[in-house]
């Protein structure tokens, strides 16, 4: 059996052979194995080294001093611990968080927890594109206001927020910023020596590392302070205990310094690729990208097929692998948040694929996306009832639907 | 989703795929479901003088296991009475093609289907 064209890598991305390659150095008798907490032995010190090293790459990415990186499992133990940890460490200072209702739910279900705390949350709504309004963030800060987390990239539509311009507007304010940047590390340019945030998460798996492996970036200058979530053996200056995970660490700390040399040629590509590929579908009738398609990573294309549901869609095209906002893709039978929270209706919600590109996706993956889609589209929208009243000239929005 | 292989061969060559006459007297027509719940079933049946289903197409905007559930209505409904008809089960649907119970209410949508156009032919009457 073949198996089916890779084009979900905002899902996730395997990990690079270079990155697994030295992974597998750290694992066995005859690798370093030993312990980074070690100080008293050779094995602990190869691992401490080992350690060190990749501290340093994931700081170079990100324009960081490797003193303010916290390794965690995973971006959302670091949203996880960027958000309580400053709640619970400033509590005195104020109750009140903002967010993005667009936000992963690795942020949303964290400030949920902290509602049932007790704290005050507020959920901004989006502009139609996906992007912040910042008069509208202007707005929400009020003197007990103690964190603003916004994500850099959004998961689903790819949208690139402007944290420089949020970040300022925080520091006016004195209020921590905290960025989701999971799905921007190694496709963005980030440069944390300039740029005006406190904390940020960051994920191995979404940049060819391994799962199971994340940082979070914590400010030295000015000192942003936060309480542990997980306690233990005081690792990572307190911050986050438990035994380092030498060949994880040193797994992303690769990955990063692959992306580092590799950004800028892999952006360039990936942006012909997408272009491709929207150019691909733009023509049909009936068809809507997802997001502003300006502020957006290269590798991401939202795009609804209006009057075709996702899944079916995504069963049609089963020889290639991709996302939709389908209800009956997820758990919950409730199309995307996100797709809602910019403004569309429930059925172009439903109507969404979500296509990302990645390192090894080529120009015949993309020709061959093309041609599938178009003609699995045409042959649902065959079938689909919908389609045959807005032929008509139905308004399916004055329809009275007997919802169930 | 992994479905069943009836549901696949459903989905992959659905049966009757079509339209009927709406306004005409021995064609019923029964519109179910919603956009925003992400699917919608139209299924049309036709009735000869004995009464007898001789003619059934759908068209579904859902998941696969919408279409195929609609499908395989469609296939059933033949040649049979209205009354015989009306005995159908979102539960035999189910069992037939072995949904999952997350994908149920997608043969309670299709009962609902041909209960409601079984109602719209008596009403012509």
């Amino acid at each position: 059996m073949s198996v089916p064209t890779y084009m979900d890598y905002s899902a996730t991305t395997p990990v690079d052979k270079r990155v697994a390659k030295k992974m597998m150095q750290y694992l066995t008798m005859d690798g370093d194995f030993g312990n980074p907490a070690s100080n008293s032995h050779y094995y602990g010190w190869q691992a401490d080294e080992a350690v060190k090293n990749a501290r340093k790459q994931v700081a170079s990415l990100i324009g960081a001093d490797p003193r303010e990186i916290v390794w965690t499992s995973g971006a959302t133990e670091s949203d996880n611990l960027a958000i309580k940890g400053i709640a619970h460490f400033y509590k005195k200072k104020g109750n009140h968080i903002i967010t993005l209702k667009t936000e992963h739910k690795a942020v949303l279900d964290t400030c949920r927890q902290l509602e049932r705390e007790g704290y005050e949350i507020t959920y901004l709504d989006p502009m139609a594109n996906g992007l912040l309004d910042l008069n509208v963030l202007k707005a929400a800060i009020t003197d007990q206001t103690l964190l603003v987390s916004i994500m850099h990239v959004n998961n689903e539509i790819g949208v690139i927020q402007d944290i420089e311009a949020i970040g300022n507007l925080c520091r006016e304010r004195k209020v921590f910023f905290h960025v989701d940047a999971a799905q921007s590390a190694g496709k963005v340019a980030i440069d944390l020596s300039t740029l005006p945030v406190d904390l940020m998460s960051f994920s191995a798996h979404k940049i060819y590392g391994p799962k199971g492996m994340g940082a979070l970036y914590v400010r030295r200058k000015p000192r942003v302070r936060i309480e542990a979530q997980i306690h233990g053996g005081g690792h990572e200056r307190g911050m986050r205990s438990g035994t380092l995970a030498t060949h994880q660490i040193v797994g992303m700390g690769e990955a990063f310094a692959i992306a580092e040399a590799e950004m800028s040629d892999e952006s360039a590509r990936f942006k012909i690729l997408r272009d491709r590929l929207l150019a691909g579908f733009i023509d049909m009738e009936e068809v809507q990208v997802n997001g502003d398609l300006d502020q957006r990573i290269p590798g991401n294309l939202n795009i609804s097929f209006n009057y075709v549901e996702g899944e079916s869609l995504m069963m049609a095209i089963n020889t290639i692998a991709v996302s939709s906002g389908s209800a009956c893709t997820s758990a919950s039978l409730e199309p995307s948040y996100v797709l809602r929270a910019l403004g569309l209706s429930d059925e172009l919600a439903h109507s969404s694929i979500r296509f990302s590109i990645g390192r090894y996706t080529t120009e015949a993956d993309i020709d061959k996306a093309i041609v599938l889609v178009r003609d699995k589209v045409e042959k649902l929208r065959d079938l689909s009832p919908l389609w045959d009243m807005f032929k008509d000239g139905v308004d399916l929005s004055k329809v009275e639907w007997a919802a169930h | 989703m992994a479905y069943g292989e009836k549901v696949l061969d459903h989905y992959e060559n659905p049966r009757n795929v079509g339209v009927l006459d709406k306004d005409a007297k021995n064609v019923g027509t029964g519109m179910v479901g919603a956009p925003a719940c992400g699917d919608v079933m139209r299924l049309q049946i036709q009735v000869n003088d004995e009464g007898i289903i001789e003619e059934a197409k759908f068209k579904t905007y859902g998941c696969g296991s919408a279409i195929a559930s609609s499908s395989l209505l469609t296939e059933w409904v033949k040649g049979k009475t209205l009354a015989e008809a009306a005995e159908i089960k979102n539960t035999d649907i189910a069992e037939e093609l072995a949904l999952p119970p997350v994908k149920i209410h997608c043969s309670v949508l299709a009962e609902d289907a041909i209960k409601a156009a079984i109602n719209d032919i008596k009403s012509k009457a």
